[in-house]
């Protein structure tokens, strides 16, 4: 047999597809991957420690800056926790506009992942076409908080305003396109041979591992397990809506886009029932500028974030500001599957596995 | 309508004459006139590539539904002109640790090479510049020896990025070398020459598109491999080696590397539509305006196929080449060696 020196490259985090500021570093035998060490913390903005110097309402706009292409969600995810803390009831009419707001990141979230992922593989057009349909996303965002990317639209015990008039037609032409748009994918993506063959089969993880790993979210469900937080353990008030949770069976890259490319779908369901069923009234509740939770009081609240099980837990002392807030980032844990899946794969495979673990560094590195 | 079919060889003819009033022989107005007509290449393949990547541009803003360079000009046109200018005026970076000499000389050797394909290729009636009895050889001898100037490139850089591109460049290029030889086969079977004159000639009644169908799909897959783009660009594979085998270079050198590859572009395609699609010959229009006409075609096929198509993985290249296209282009020999028996069997 012949004997070859193994060979380090650095990926990233200076790389076309480091997805912001990821450094993978990866041990070759010629093209077979023998190890792929991701390096994380090259976008650390110690959001965890600032928390602690902000009062429990300054701190709303730092979360949207975790998962900033799933905006809304760490928001709301936050806004909940303190909500829990503080027990404070949140509006009907708040509710049902977090739960649009939150799908609509989902789907603006995942259709960046198809994009990102398309061209990852080389195929420049897909991600254009994607970039194209979250534009109407970012377009909605713009209309209600006057942000595109990151709209800190909640706030503590409901939202920030309430809808322009020009939002529900949006949302409704929107959600009405979804399966177009999903056609046009199919057409340009997923029906390519090349495509296909550069996914299938590619980075597999078995459920058990990615159990043992933490993997949460869409990369859980690929590998076929039915564990979604929306019905495991219903927050805000998603045991409202009729939605299924598409999984996979094989847990390698091409179930993880089909999982996702299901969710859109199923995200677009609960946008048209959420609007069906849309509230008029209080779009927030009463709470004073500045509240003190009980003393020594901490609370876990966490919800299905687009990368998956995004977690606040925040400990209060009793004064103004949190004394230790800690965020369970889907996109970290996810990441840290990377060696597993990538092992025995070739170089190319590498870049299939870090756009289909689809990492946020942002919310990774905090 | 003659006047301006035959408006380049009058005008050479022309020249000679001059020449000859003026008291110059035969041989050293011959001499020339050739080195007019290299120029005239050179002048050529930088006005075309300077449309061209303009029209890349179009065309995948076209495809991916954005209005592509619109700034500078109307429709964008002088966006090439701006850039190639601002390539021309950045700093000469050589890193360090480079092997310097392999390292100058790998844009050059590419860029020479790929200008030297333009020696055989028929533009139009009676103007070639060099009608070699062997010119189809010559073509694909001198376009499996950019592989080199890539590997020199790869190697000389000192970059690990580089160097992985080089080797798959080499690696693609062996495989589609085959293919690329052997699909063309199958028209050298029916002229009987390499000469590619003859084989224009040979298209005078039907295009060879038709009578090698195979043959046409298995060159262009193969052509794409070894133009290095998409969905075969191995070698440069941005998103997975940054930009592979050219990461180290900058300004002008790169520039150079990017040139090359849109010479080749056209020779490729040009090489395609004189086999492939008739040459210069057409109706009503002039020779040479017809081999413009279908080189064009031929590139946006090209542009049409990388604007669309994910890349493919390495192993699957080469597999898809040793398992499928050379099967298929031997398969395709026999076919016409068959065809070309039985066809003289009734035709006598």
């Amino acid at each position: 047999m012949l004997q070859t020196e193994q060979l380090t490259i650095n990926i990233g985090p200076q790389h076309p597809s480091a997805h912001g500021g990821l450094h993978v570093e990866a041990v070759l035998d010629g093209e077979v991957v023998v190890d792929a060490i991701p390096h994380v913390g090259y976008v650390h903005r110690s959001v965890e420690k600032i928390a602690e110097s902000r009062t429990y309402a300054q701190f709303v706009p730092y979360t949207a800056r975790l998962d900033y292409l799933g905006t809304h969600l760490p928001v709301i995810g936050y806004v909940q926790a303190v909500e829990k803390l503080a027990g404070i009831e949140v509006p009907e009419r708040a509710e049902y506009i977090r739960v649009i707001m939150g799908e609509l990141s989902r789907i603006a979230s995942h259709q960046l992942f198809i994009g990102s992922l398309a061209i990852d593989l080389g195929a420049t057009t897909g991600l254009l076409y994607c970039m194209r349909d979250r534009e109407r996303i970012m377009d909605m965002f713009e209309m209600t908080s006057g942000q595109r990317l990151l709209a800190a639209y909640m706030r503590i015990g409901g939202i920030a305003e309430d809808l322009p008039p020009e939002f529900l037609p949006a949302v409704r032409s929107f959600v009405r396109d979804i399966p177009k748009m999903i056609k046009e994918y199919q057409g340009l993506l997923y029906g390519n041979e090349i495509f296909q063959a550069r996914l299938k089969g590619i980075g597999k993880l078995s459920a058990q591992d990615a159990i043992a790993y933490g993997v949460t979210g869409p990369n859980l469900r690929a590998c076929g397990v039915s564990y979604d937080i929306r019905k495991a353990e219903p927050y805000g008030i998603y045991d409202r809506f009729d939605f299924e949770i598409p999984v996979g069976s094989n847990g390698d890259a091409w179930d993880r886009l089909m999982v996702r490319n299901e969710e859109i779908i199923q995200s677009g369901r609960i946008i048209e029932q959420a609007l069906d069923q849309l509230p008029e009234g209080e779009i927030r509740a009463k709470v004073p500028r500045v509240f003190k939770p009980e003393k020594g009081k901490s609370v876990y609240h966490r919800i299905e974030g687009a990368k998956g099980e995004l977690g606040y837990y925040i400990v209060s002392d009793g004064g103004e500001k949190p004394y230790r807030l800690h965020v369970r980032a889907p996109s970290f844990v996810n990441l840290m599957a990377l060696p597993l899946v990538s092992r025995g794969g070739l170089v190319q495979d590498i870049i299939v596995n870090i756009a289909t673990l689809d990492p946020v560094l942002g919310e990774a590195d905090r | 309508m003659q006047k301006i079919e035959t408006l380049f060889v009058d005008l050479s003819n022309w020249f000679i004459a001059w020449l000859q009033s003026l008291g110059v022989p035969l041989a050293w107005a011959d001499a020339i006139l050739l080195l007019i007509q290299f120029l005239c290449i050179v002048g050529i393949i930088l006005a075309n590539i300077t449309i061209l990547i303009w029209l890349e541009r179009k065309v995948s803003g076209f495809i991916q539904q954005r209005p592509g360079p619109n700034r500078l000009g109307p429709h964008g046109v002088f966006q090439t002109v701006a850039d190639a200018l601002k390539l021309l005026t950045k700093e000469d970076i050589i890193p360090s640790k480079t092997d310097r000499l392999i390292f100058i000389t790998a844009p050059i050797l590419f860029m020479t090479i790929s200008v030297m394909l333009y020696i055989v290729l028929p533009m139009g009636k009676d103007m070639q510049v060099v009608d070699l009895n062997v010119g189809l050889f010559f073509f694909i001898s001198l376009g499996s020896l950019t592989t080199i100037a890539l590997l020199m490139g790869g190697w000389g850089s000192n970059n690990k990025w580089s160097l992985l591109g080089a080797m798959r460049s080499v690696a693609q290029m062996i495989s589609y070398e085959i293919p690329l030889a052997l699909s063309l086969m199958g028209v050298v079977m029916i002229t009987g020459s390499l000469r590619l004159s003859d084989i224009v000639a040979a298209q005078d009644n039907v295009w060879f598109i038709l009578l090698q169908p195979i043959a046409f799909i298995t060159y262009f897959i193969a052509a794409t491999a070894e133009l290095n783009r998409g969905p075969f660009d191995m070698p440069e594979a941005e998103q997975e080696l940054t930009a592979g085998a050219y990461t180290e270079y900058s300004g002008m050198r790169y520039a150079l590397f990017f040139l090359a590859e849109y010479t080749n572009l056209v020779a490729v395609s040009a090489l395609l539509s004189t086999l492939f699609l008739g040459g210069w010959q057409g109706p009503w229009l002039p020779s040479w305006l017809w081999i413009i006409i279908k080189t064009y075609l031929v590139m946006f096929l090209f542009m049409w196929v990388k604007w669309t198509f994910p890349r493919i993985r390495m192993d699957h290249l080469m597999a898809f080449s040793w398992k499928v296209l050379i099967p298929v282009t031997l398969v395709n020999i026999v076919a016409t060696g068959f065809g070309l028996y039985i066809f003289k069997g009734i035709g006598g």
